[in-house]
């Protein structure tokens, strides 16, 4: 059995007429890393939400299908089960902070004391982790006193530093800066090979094409498309959706309908599958 | 309006050192992009176009104000601010009532009000949503709503702190025409951003800071093309110009339609 297997998944938010997922199958295997494409509005928040129990736990609703998430039942079990083998990272960073904890060495041990860890290993796991997402200069600071994008980085480490068995991440690098994001992309993909399974709803298309296994776009609550991210985001029909693009699969059509791109090949959605085309055609 | 900035030093009150001393001029009508890693002082500097903040040491002019002695109030008629976070900025209960609320502080007289506000739901598609809370709306939206909100007062210079996380491909593009449109106008528009591929596609100067200091500052094609330097702020290349790079184009190119242009040309 898949690790996360959501059938026919229909979910309305409390007051709602038009659903916000609609009729949804999806099953991820354990260590995958599956992305989530779509416009605003598309749903991939409200999926996030779904995967790690604050649907219908946090926002009541109506949902019907069924959900299990590493054998949990959200319609059974509590939100504690979730948080176990969960770690949701929100897409507005400035809500993750605990506003309980003075610095941010603090608030990211945060999780790790109530779970009662021992707190040698605690300490080991916190300065991992501060030193996988860069932010060792910041440990002794306010966790409010920050830019933005060193909150969006506290707010993952917070998560990561639990180690759940699922993490999902909804737009984790919104805030970073270019190379920093592409870090956390490389970060989160070692923990998917060493088996974490990783859902992440994210816009920058070019870096989910190099990172992610597998790629669902959503539109308007549907699942329109969910497969490799050649086949994905190669797709003619993504921009329709309002799903984006990279610069290389932009090219490369422009270049196609001025007759510069082999005719054979298909759209390339990585830098390197791009250099590939345009260098048949400069031979 | 003319942006002076000279010397600028500052430092929070927990003794971080932000600014290292700063020092750009900007002119009347720029379209200028800030970029530079998490952390680099971006926001720390802008924030000081508005009066958030005030110099620990240094100078900030605009046109013939020193911000000094200028309150916050004072500068919302030269500076048009939309915070790197939305929710910091609205606080009404519609839509339309939040974007009225700029030039109603400001003392415009009622006929102005009404077209500044039409234009502004109009420039930022919010037609339909006028009459919803703010706080209904996706984070998406509330962008353009603090962004409408800041149209409306018509200043001369916009800064927007970061316009494009979490939009889509749609929004990039209402977002693109807003700039054009506000720069058409001649107004100075100031945008930080980490989004290198519509800094290039959008802005005509690039501003590069890296740890409190500005490190490069000059046209498009001249920055983009500094990839080490960009790289010691972790910032990287347009994708074009990667691309452009890959292939041996030896003149720079950041754009899509260039570098068809180019191709074509070879
Ligand atoms: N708390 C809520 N109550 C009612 N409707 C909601 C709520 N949150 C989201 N929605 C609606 O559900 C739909 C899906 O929203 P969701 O936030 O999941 O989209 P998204 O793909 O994450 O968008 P974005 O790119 O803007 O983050 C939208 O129509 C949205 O307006
Ligand atoms: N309220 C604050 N109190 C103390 N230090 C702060 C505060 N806000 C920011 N800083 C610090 O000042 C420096 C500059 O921060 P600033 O917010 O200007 O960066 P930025 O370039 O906008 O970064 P980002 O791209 O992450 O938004 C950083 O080291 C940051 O930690
Ligand atoms: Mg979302
Ligand atoms: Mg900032």
């Amino acid at each position: 059995m898949a690790l996360i297997e959501l059938k026919n998944l229909t979910y309305h938010y409390p007051l709602t007429n038009s659903p916000a997922l609609q009729d949804l199958d999806l099953e991820v295997q354990e260590g995958e890393f599956l992305a989530i494409v779509g416009a605003n509005g598309a749903g991939k928040s409200t999926l996030c939400y779904t995967i790690s129990g604050f649907i219908p736990h946090f926002f009541k609703g109506e949902l019907a299908g069924s959900v299990s998430v590493a054998g949990i039942d959200p319609t059974k079990a509590g939100l504690g089960e979730f948080v176990q083998k969960v770690g949701l990272v929100f897409q507005n960073p400035f809500n993750q902070i605990s506003g309980s904890k003075f610095t941010v060495y603090e608030e990211i041990a945060f999780g790790l004391e109530n779970l009662g860890i021992d707190p040698a290993e605690m300490r080991e796991r916190v300065d991992e982790i501060i030193r996988l997402t860069r932010i060792e200069d910041l440990k002794d600071r306010s966790p409010y006193a920050l830019s933005g994008g060193q909150q969006q980085r506290v707010a993952l480490a917070s998560i990561l530093v639990m180690r759940p068995q699922i993490l999902v991440l909804d737009e984790p690098t919104s805030q970073l800066d270019p190379i920093g994001s592409q870090e956390v992309f490389q970060v989160i993909k070692d923990m998917a090979l060493q088996g974490m399974t990783i859902i992440m709803a994210e816009h920058k298309v070019e870096w989910v094409a190099e990172f992610a296994d597998r790629i669902l776009a959503l539109s308007a609550g549907q699942a329109i498309k969910l497969g490799t991210p050649r086949e994905v985001l190669g797709s003619p029909e993504l921009p329709e959706h309002g799903i984006g693009i990279s610069r290389y699969t932009q090219v490369a059509r422009k270049a196609l309908q001025a007759g510069l791109w082999p005719e054979k090949r298909s759209m390339p959605v990585t830098l390197d599958e791009c250099v590939q085309g345009f260098q048949e055609i400069i031979a | 309006m003319n942006i002076e900035i000279k010397e600028l030093v500052f430092a929070y009150p927990n003794g971080v050192l932000a600014l290292e001393g700063v020092t750009v001029g900007i002119p009347t009508g720029s379209l200028v992009a800030i970029v530079g890693q998490n952390g680099a002082g971006k926001t720390t500097l802008v924030k000081h176009l508005n009066g958030l903040l005030r110099p620990t040491s240094g100078l900030v002019q605009i046109g013939d104000w020193d911000t000094r002695q200028r309150s916050v109030a004072e500068l919302a008629n030269r500076i048009g601010f939309i915070f790197q976070n939305p929710d910091d900025q609205l606080f009404c209960r519609t839509v339309k009532e939040e974007v009225q609320f700029g030039p109603r502080s400001l003392g415009f007289e009622n006929d102005r009000i009404e077209t500044l506000v039409e234009a502004a739901l109009e420039l930022t598609e919010l037609h339909e949503k006028a009459s919803q809370n703010p706080y209904d709306l996706s984070p998406a939206w509330r962008k353009m709503v603090a962004l409408a909100s800041i149209l409306a007062m018509d200043t001369p210079i916009v800064v927007m702190d970061e316009p494009t996380t979490g939009q889509d491909a749609v929004s990039i593009e209402r977002i693109s025409r807003i700039v054009q449109s506000l720069h058409g106008s001649g107004k100075t528009v100031i945008a930080i951003t980490h989004d290198i591929d519509f800094c290039a596609e959008n802005f005509e100067r690039m501003i590069v800071m890296r740890q409190g200091m500005v490190v490069l500052d000059g046209p498009i094609q001249e920055v983009v093309a500094e990839r080490e330097m960009l790289a010691s702020t972790y910032v990287e290349q347009p994708q074009i110009t990667r691309l452009a790079k890959r292939l041996g184009f030896s003149t720079i190119v950041y754009k899509p339609d260039d570098f068809i242009r180019v191709l074509h040309d070879s």
